[in-house]
Formats: structure tokens, C-alpha cells, sequence
């Protein structure tokens, strides 16, 4: 027992000298990270907060009502939108807007390519979900520490760890639409002469857009759901009253901001819904 | 002209192919040699040739190496020994040892497919579904068009053009399965079993419509069927199929007269007589009063039996008569 407890094995501090190496000799690419990202925020919050508010509402209900053409989660949204403004939450929404649709960019953009890929490789996926349940199991806030280490305090650590935290979903989801292409589709493919590009756009992608789609709606309910945690290290949005309501014990302020995160997550998931095809 | 021709062909199924050849070549059965090398005998040593214009059934059992033996002229089942050669409108290519490229060539522009489960994309529209050989060969969507049309008339779906294939039933389909291996004007149809998912009324429907399109088509197909009547009423000439062996090739007559095995005979004990049979078959010596041709399906001579016996005619010349009781002596037999 004593043998045991003094040979510790030093899992900490290995993982602090990976980080230590990784600063030293990533620096150039994590500032470019570090800059592609923060322009991806800067140009997102441009949009959404030089326009008058009202304005970008109702952009916001035209887009719904366009997407599902019916009345009933366009008024959904125009009525969230408008407790919203009423409860003064405006700037922080935009803010968090911007950091679920700047994850959602990042992670759809990553994870839709890396889950064609494993679903053609069987064994590199065997290889990756390890990985990825680690990715989804880890504390959150352990990995916060080292984002900050790499790219300061602001939007783009809070970005990173949201990525991390989501990536995998759309990966899986994207991964189980592909391999689950009917074997039939793929052989029928073959027979007329298709090449693997051919294979990809006009058979697997169609047959797995209903699950590529469920991957992006968990992808903006699980980026919706780390707004507070991003608000830690000092990204904008209606994560910071929570923070500040947690910190000042004011059970108001803390109600008020949850309630308006909630607002948001039923308005996102109403207006993007995948209905499936008609 | 040989259209497409079966060389020594073997398929195994399994991750040492090489290990279970010589017990195959040893005559070892399916089982025996699973049990011993825990690889599955797809075909042996299979020998046909097809002729251009001809319709060949390959017909046996479930099991039997018939479906895995017509997916290796396409390319879709990788072939161990052996070789098949198809024509590709200038000389015999081996599409066992060609490359991907000339592979593609040939599966867009030379053999098309139809398929026992249709095979279509559930998302795209009845036209777009015919469309998607000729989409892959490259050829712009103002070009398809109008051959997707013709096509659509061909197999009687014009109206259902703009549909989703999920709203057709299974018959109409199947309809649209034709059409797409129809609209790449591939003259080597390979079906798989296509009207096996069919209900009785529609499959018969199906395959009269298959033999009025191919009076005017003439292309070479390759059918693959488990229902002798079935392959009887369609096959020019009938490849029946045991365990992954042919074991006889020939007209309908040949195997119906002088099957080649135990096998065989009892296919052909379970079948439809009144299909096959002509009065070659049911006449006995002697002279009856109208004549009859002796390619006459006994189907058709019935109702004239009823006045009296037939004299057999075969180009001038009385071969014999037909009486009831030579037909029922025949058919009894």
C-alpha cells in the first residue's frame, strides 16, 4: 500500500509538460487560430448588432417562416425575440448568437468532413471514440485551463472549449448517416458507373442528410448549453449575468438570464428543426 | 457474336480465397469446404457464353450461385480464377483484370443493372431515378431529358415523372428500374431476380411486358431466376445452378425432356407443363384429320382436340398424330 501510494504515477504533471511543449511550439498556429477565430466572431456580431434590433428580428422570422412556410414558429420566434428586448437582454443574446453560430460553423465545418472520413474507415473510427467519448466526459473546466493558457481570456477560449465539447456530436451523427447508407443505394451506385465522388454527393450525403441534420440542431443545443461556462473565462453574452447572479447569491438576476437562455434554445431548435423530407 | 463470356470463372467469399480453391477443385461441397477453410464458395469453375440478342436464365435454388455468377460481369463481385469477358462494342474486355477507369466505361455505357429491391434513391423523383445512369456518365440534364421521356412512355409512367419513387407501388418501381437500365443504352441487361419481390399478377405482368420490349430492343440479358416457369417462359436458353456449379445448359425443351441430373428433374417435375410442351413432344404415330404445326404449344392444341385427333405437321411433311390420350399419356408420364 505504501509502495503504491508513493510511486504516484505523474499524470499531471506529463500533461502539464504536453501543454508546456504545445505553447512553446504551436504558437505561430494558435495565434493563427486564435486570429481566424476571432475574425469569424467579429464578423458575426457585426452583423447582428449594427442593424436596429427590430430589424434583425424580424430577418429572423422572415428565415423561419421561409424555412418551415408556416405561420406557427415564425410568431414563436417573434414573440421570444421580443421578451427578449423586453427584458433588456439584447446585447447579451447577439453575443451568445454569435458564439453558438460561430460553433456551429467551426464544428459542422470540422465534423461532417472527419465523419465521412471515419465512416469509410472503420478502423480509424474504432481508433477515434475513445477519443471522442473523452472529449464529451471530461469536466469542461478542465480543458478551460489550458484554453486560457493558449488564447487568453475572451470569446475565442470560450469558443474552443465549446468546440471541443460539441465537435463530437456532429461527428457521430455524421459518421451513423453515412455507414448506414442502404448497401443496396451504394451497389446501385456501382452498377451505373459512379466514381467514390460520384458516391458521396449523389448517394451517401442525400441518404444521410436527415441524421447530418440532427447532428446540426444537437450542435446548436449543446453549444447553447456551455454560453455560462464560456462566461468563466470571459466571453460576452447572457452567460456573464449568470455568473454575475452567482457570485452576488440575486436569485432574480439569475432567473431572469436562465429564463432568457431558455427563450433562445426553444426558439433555435423550433425554427430549425428538421422535419424530415415531404 | 458472344456478348459476354464466363471463363472458368470461381468466386469465394472470405479473406483467404487461395486456401479453398483446391478443395473446390477437389469437387468439395459448400459446407465441407467452409468447415475446412471457413471460406464461403461463391461459384467454380463456371463456363457459359452468352450470345448477343439471347435472353440467359441462370436458375436454381437460393444458394446456388446464380446472383453472385451474373454480379461478376459488372464488376460487383470481385472474381478469384478465371475470367469474364464482355464486349465492349469493338473487342472482348476481361472485367476481372481491366482497370477502374475502363471498369466505370463499362458499367455506364455497356451493361446496365436491375435489381430485386429496385435499388432507387428514395429522394429523388421518378425521372431523376431514370436519369441517374446517364447523370453519371456525365451527360447534362437538358440532354437527358428527352431520352428519360422516351423511356418513362416505354414503361408506361410518363404521368408519375415528377413523383417520388416512395409514392409507387412495388410493381411500378420495378417499372422504373427498367427504365433507368433501359435510358444508359447498354446492350447487356443484367437482372437479379427482378420481379421476385413482385405479388403473382404483377410478375406476370412484368415479364410479358419485358418479352414485348425486347421483340423491339433485342438486347442481351441475363436473368437470374429461382421460379423454372419463370425462366421457362423468358430464357432463350436456361443455365441451371447447384451449389455454385452449372449443371446443365440448354432450350427450354432440352431441360424439360432430358434434365441432366436427379436435380433437375425434380425442377422440372414441379413445374407448368402446358408452358413448355409442344406437339413434338405429345405425338405418337398415325395420321388425325386437320393438321397441326409441331411447334404448337399444347396450350393452343387443347381446344382443337376437341374435334378429333391432329395430324403433326413439321414444313410439309405428316411426322404423326395427336390424340387426348397421347397428351394425357404425355402429361402423366
Amino acid at each position: 500500500m505504501d509502495w503504491l501510494t508513493e510511486n504516484k504515477i505523474p499524470v499531471g504533471d506529463v500533461a502539464e509538460a504536453a501543454f508546456d511543449w504545445a505553447q512553446d511550439h504551436g504558437e505561430t498556429l494558435f495565434d493563427a487560430m486564435a486570429f481566424a477565430m476571432e475574425a469569424l466572431i467579429d464578423g458575426i456580431l457585426w452583423v447582428l448588432q449594427t442593424p436596429p434590433p427590430l430589424a434583425v428580428v424580424l430577418v429572423f422570422v422572415a428565415a423561419t417562416f421561409a424555412l418551415h412556410r408556416r405561420w406557427q414558429p415564425a410568431l414563436l420566434v417573434l414573440l421570444g425575440f421580443l421578451f427578449i428586448l423586453n427584458q433588456g437582454y439584447w446585447e447579451e443574446t447577439t453575443e451568445s448568437l454569435t458564439l453558438v453560430l460561430s460553433a456551429c460553423v467551426v464544428c459542422m465545418g470540422i465534423g461532417v468532413p472527419i465523419g465521412i472520413a471515419v465512416a469509410h474507415r472503420p478502423r480509424l473510427y474504432a481508433w477515434m471514440r475513445p477519443i471522442l467519448d473523452l472529449m464529451q466526459t471530461l469536466p469542461t473546466f478542465v480543458y478551460l485551463i489550458p484554453a486560457i493558457v493558449f488564447f487568453g481570456i475572451g470569446m475565442v477560449p470560450g469558443l474552443i472549449a465549446t468546440v471541443i465539447f460539441v465537435v463530437p456530436a456532429p461527428i457521430r451523427l455524421t459518421h451513423l448517416g453515412i455507414s448506414s447508407t442502404p448497401k443496396a443505394l451504394i451497389e446501385a451506385a456501382d452498377a451505373f458507373g459512379a466514381t467514390p465522388s460520384q458516391k458521396l454527393w449523389k448517394v451517401e450525403l442525400p441518404s444521410a442528410l436527415p441524421q447530418i441534420m440532427a447532428g446540426l440542431n444537437q450542435t446548436i443545443m449543446l453549444s447553447l448549453s456551455m454560453v455560462v461556462i464560456a462566461a468563466l473565462v470571459g466571453a460576452d453574452g447572457l452567460g456573464v449575468p449568470v455568473v454575475r447572479a452567482l457570485n452576488r447569491v440575486d436569485t432574480g438576476l439569475g432567473f431572469e438570464a436562465g429564463l432568457i437562455i431558455v427563450v433562445v434554445a426553444i426558439m433555435l431548435d423550433r425554427a430549425l428543426r428538421w422535419e424530415g423530407r415531404k | 457474336m458472344t456478348a459476354v463470356s464466363f471463363d472458368n470463372v470461381s468466386i469465394i467469399f472470405g479473406e483467404q480465397p487461395h486456401k479453398a480453391l483446391p478443395l473446390a477443385d477437389q469437387h468439395q461441397s459448400r459446407a465441407e469446404i467452409q468447415d475446412a477453410t471457413a471460406q464461403v464458395l461463391g461459384v467454380h469453375n463456371c463456363s457459359l457464353d452468352v450470345e448477343e440478342g439471347e435472353i440467359l436464365v441462370l436458375m436454381g435454388l437460393s444458394g446456388s450461385g446464380k446472383s453472385t455468377l451474373l454480379r461478376a460481369v459488372n464488376g460487383l463481385n470481385p472474381v478469384v480464377r478465371g475470367a469474364v469477358r464482355v464486349h465492349d462494342g469493338q473487342e472482348m474486355v476481361d472485367v476481372t483484370s481491366c482497370s477502374g477507369q475502363k471498369l466505370r466505361e463499362m458499367r455506364q455505357s455497356r451493361v446496365a443493372m436491375v435489381f430485386q429491391q429496385f435499388g432507387l434513391l428514395p429522394w429523388r423523383t421518378v425521372a431523376e431515378n431514370v436519369g441517374f445512369g446517364l447523370e453519371l456518365a456525365g451527360q447534362s440534364t437538358a440532354k437527358r431529358t428527352e431520352t428519360v421521356k422516351q423511356q418513362l412512355a416505354l414503361v408506361g409512367l410518363s404521368d408519375w415523372a415528377d413523383h417520388k419513387v416512395g409514392e409507387l407501388s412495388g410493381g411500378m418501381q420495378q417499372r422504373v428500374g427498367l427504365a433507368r437500365a433501359f435510358a444508359t443504352q447498354a446492350p447487356i441487361l443484367l437482372m437479379d431476380e427482378p420481379f421476385s419481390a413482385l405479388d403473382p399478377l404483377i410478375r406476370t405482368r412484368l415479364q410479358d411486358e419485358l418479352l414485348d420490349l425486347q421483340r423491339d430492343l433485342k438486347r442481351t440479358i441475363i436473368f437470374v431466376s429461382h421460379d423454372l416457369d419463370e425462366a421457362f417462359k423468358i430464357g432463350n436458353r436456361i443455365a441451371i445452378m447447384e451449389g455454385g456449379r452449372i449443371v446443365q445448359v440448354g432450350t427450354p425443351r432440352e431441360i424439360f425432356s432430358n434434365p441432366a441430373s436427379d436435380y433437375v428433374a425434380e425442377f422440372v417435375a414441379n413445374m407448368n407443363p402446358l408452358g413448355v410442351l409442344t406437339a413434338r413432344d405429345v405425338m405418337e404415330p398415325g395420321t388425325g384429320q386437320q393438321s397441326t404445326d409441331i411447334e404448337t404449344p399444347i396450350r393452343e392444341l387443347m381446344p382443337l382436340l376437341r374435334h378429333g385427333p391432329l395430324t403433326v405437321m413439321e414444313n410439309g411433311t405428316a411426322m404423326g398424330r395427336v390424340t387426348t390420350d397421347s397428351l394425357v399419356a404425355r402429361l402423366s408420364a
